[in-house]
């Protein structure tokens, strides 16, 4: 039995697509408060693992816990009480493209809370305003850059207050200004002791934001700890990691 | 003989629509037979989710009425002229036969019996699983690939209610009244067609061609409609929320979803008018 203590406890996950082995017996937990980055290459499962810890998609086995809520086993509607307290900031930020980016914000809010009209706009403009978007709030996603994109899914990902967020690739093709805002907006959450799972195989964002970092390759967990604990690893894998990330 | 039909309309809808088996000519026979029941299985199911999610509190009314006047109000126009096109052509081929055989005073009933109880509801619901299947197949699909439909399940979305539920709904609720719009579009063509040929007036037209007929040639013909509507709804819904391979996923998706609610539609239509004919005749 795990301890309630944890956000997020998974224990021995195993998934797999077809013959594809994408997570081995995957184990981890997520302390309250705790910012932790899943680092590795593409194609390493770490995307698979966020869909895993929101109930995106099912483990072949192992068990998923969120505040002590056993996720594996829930039905929809149970399930999506657990992901009212969850955030999820999609790589590719997953907007809604006939909505506008106020609408966007607007969605979580008009589905689960019972705000009046003008109360859903203002809190909707304050979210935006959080992520430094105060203008265009009309435009549709199409219309906007993909640094933008992925601020309006922060904000809309924040809309309910949640305790848990995961990221997906949070700073992906954008501009090294651009990620650094993203991290500091990261960080602001982290203040604020929000959970957060990063999923990146950007180490410099990493290390700028997280508690913990966890290293997998082929579906394993290389290292669990500190930066100190992944530059001490003489696994090949992440030694030639770190060479990469300079 | 209809078992038969059956079988047959299903394993070729299926090898038609069904990506994994674009090729069922390569394809062992028992691949095929393995394909198609555990498309037809996935389809079952999610058409259990969709019906538990319809009928569950709180219910999507105005998402509801967006997809109504989506589907509905805008297919409109072209059920309308389907079924004036339909009146035209069959007055114009008929009379030429009936006056062959000297039953010309005939042609009203036959218009009206055969756009009442067959040309209607099959050109109504071909018409709409083109239109309306091709545009849930590619929005939801489009959606899928995007992550957009992961994104509403990540905001605690039921989107079996929210996104299908609504469609399926529209779509039952859409195809009778759009049926009746174009039974009647047809009638008021049959009658054009036929006083250019030989001037009539209407209230004569109408007199002739409704003379005998009763609820039960209307009502059943009509009513089939909704498991038209039905069928459109989860066909389109189903393929287009299991979309996957990007872009060319996406058109897979849409032509599947009209290929297979069209065939699906030709299909029930057989069973559903000898149904008809059991309980109503």
């Amino acid at each position: 039995m795990t301890s309630p203590k944890e956000a997020v406890v998974a224990a021995g996950i195993r998934k797999s697509f077809g013959k594809l082995l994408v997570l081995n017996g995957l184990d981890l937990s997520v302390a309250p408060g705790e910012t932790v980055s899943v680092l590795g290459r593409s194609g390493t499962g770490k995307s698979v693992l966020l869909k895993l810890l929101i109930g995106l998609q099912k483990p072949d086995a192992g068990s998923i816990q969120i505040d002590g809520d056993e996720i594996t086993t829930l039905s929809l509607d149970q399930l999506n009480e657990v992901r009212k307290r969850i955030g999820f900031l999609f790589q590719q930020a997953a907007l809604y493209d006939s909505l506008s980016l106020l609408e966007n914000v607007e969605f979580p809010l008009r589905r689960h809370t019972n705000l009046k009209s003008e109360e859903r706009t203002s809190r909707a403009r304050e979210l935006l305003s959080n992520v430094g978007i105060t203008s265009d709030l009309e435009k549709l996603p199409a219309e906007i850059s993909g640094g933008m994109k992925k601020r309006v899914g922060l904000a809309r990902a924040l809309a309910l207050d949640p305790k848990i967020i995961m990221f997906d690739e949070p700073t992906a093709g954008l501009d090294p200004v651009t990620a650094a805002e993203i991290a500091w907006l990261i960080l602001d959450l982290k203040a604020r002791h929000v959970t957060s799972i990063v999923v990146t195989h950007d180490l410099h964002t990493a290390r700028s934001i997280s508690d913990r970092f966890i290293v997998l390759d082929a579906g394993n967990v290389l290292v669990d700890g500190s930066f100190d604990d992944i530059e001490r690893s003489k696994h090949p894998f992440i030694v030639q990691f770190l060479k990469d990330a300079g | 003989m209809i078992a038969l039909f059956t079988i047959g309309f299903l394993v070729a809808a299926v090898a038609a629509g069904n990506p994994t088996m674009a090729a069922p000519l390569t394809l062992p026979l028992r691949d095929l037979g393995l394909a198609f029941i555990r498309w037809l299985g996935d389809l079952g199911l999610f058409a259990g989710r969709v019906t538990r999610a319809m009928f569950s509190r709180p219910f999507e009314g105005s998402e509801f009425l967006r997809q109504l006047d989506a589907i509905g109000a805008k297919s409109l126009p072209l059920t309308a002229l389907a079924g004036a096109a339909t009146g035209v052509v069959v007055s114009m081929e008929t009379t030429d036969s009936l006056t062959r055989f000297g039953a010309k005073s005939m042609l009203p009933a036959v218009i009206i019996f055969s756009l009442i109880k067959e040309t209607g509801p099959i050109i109504t619901g071909l018409v709409v699983s083109g239109r309306v299947g091709a545009g849930i197949g590619a929005e939801l699909g489009s959606m899928k690939v995007t992550e957009q439909i992961d994104a509403m399940e990540a905001s605690a979305v039921n989107t079996y209610k929210f996104l299908a539920g609504t469609r399926v709904l529209a779509c039952i609720v859409a195809l009778p009244l759009l049926t009746l719009a174009a039974d009647v579009c047809g009638i008021l063509m049959g009658w054009v067609a036929d006083t250019l040929h030989e001037p009539v007036s209407l209230q004569f037209f109408l007199n002739k061609g409704l003379n005998g007929v009763t609820f039960s040639d209307v009502l059943p013909p009509t009513l089939k409609t909704l498991v038209f509507g039905l069928i459109i709804g989860l066909v389109s819904c189903f393929q287009g929320m299991n979309t996957s391979g990007g872009t060319e996923g996406v058109g897979r998706s849409a032509t599947s979803a009209v290929l297979l609610s069209s065939l699906f539609i030709i299909l029930a239509d057989v069973l559903l008018v000898r149904l008809i004919i059991v309980f109503f005749s």
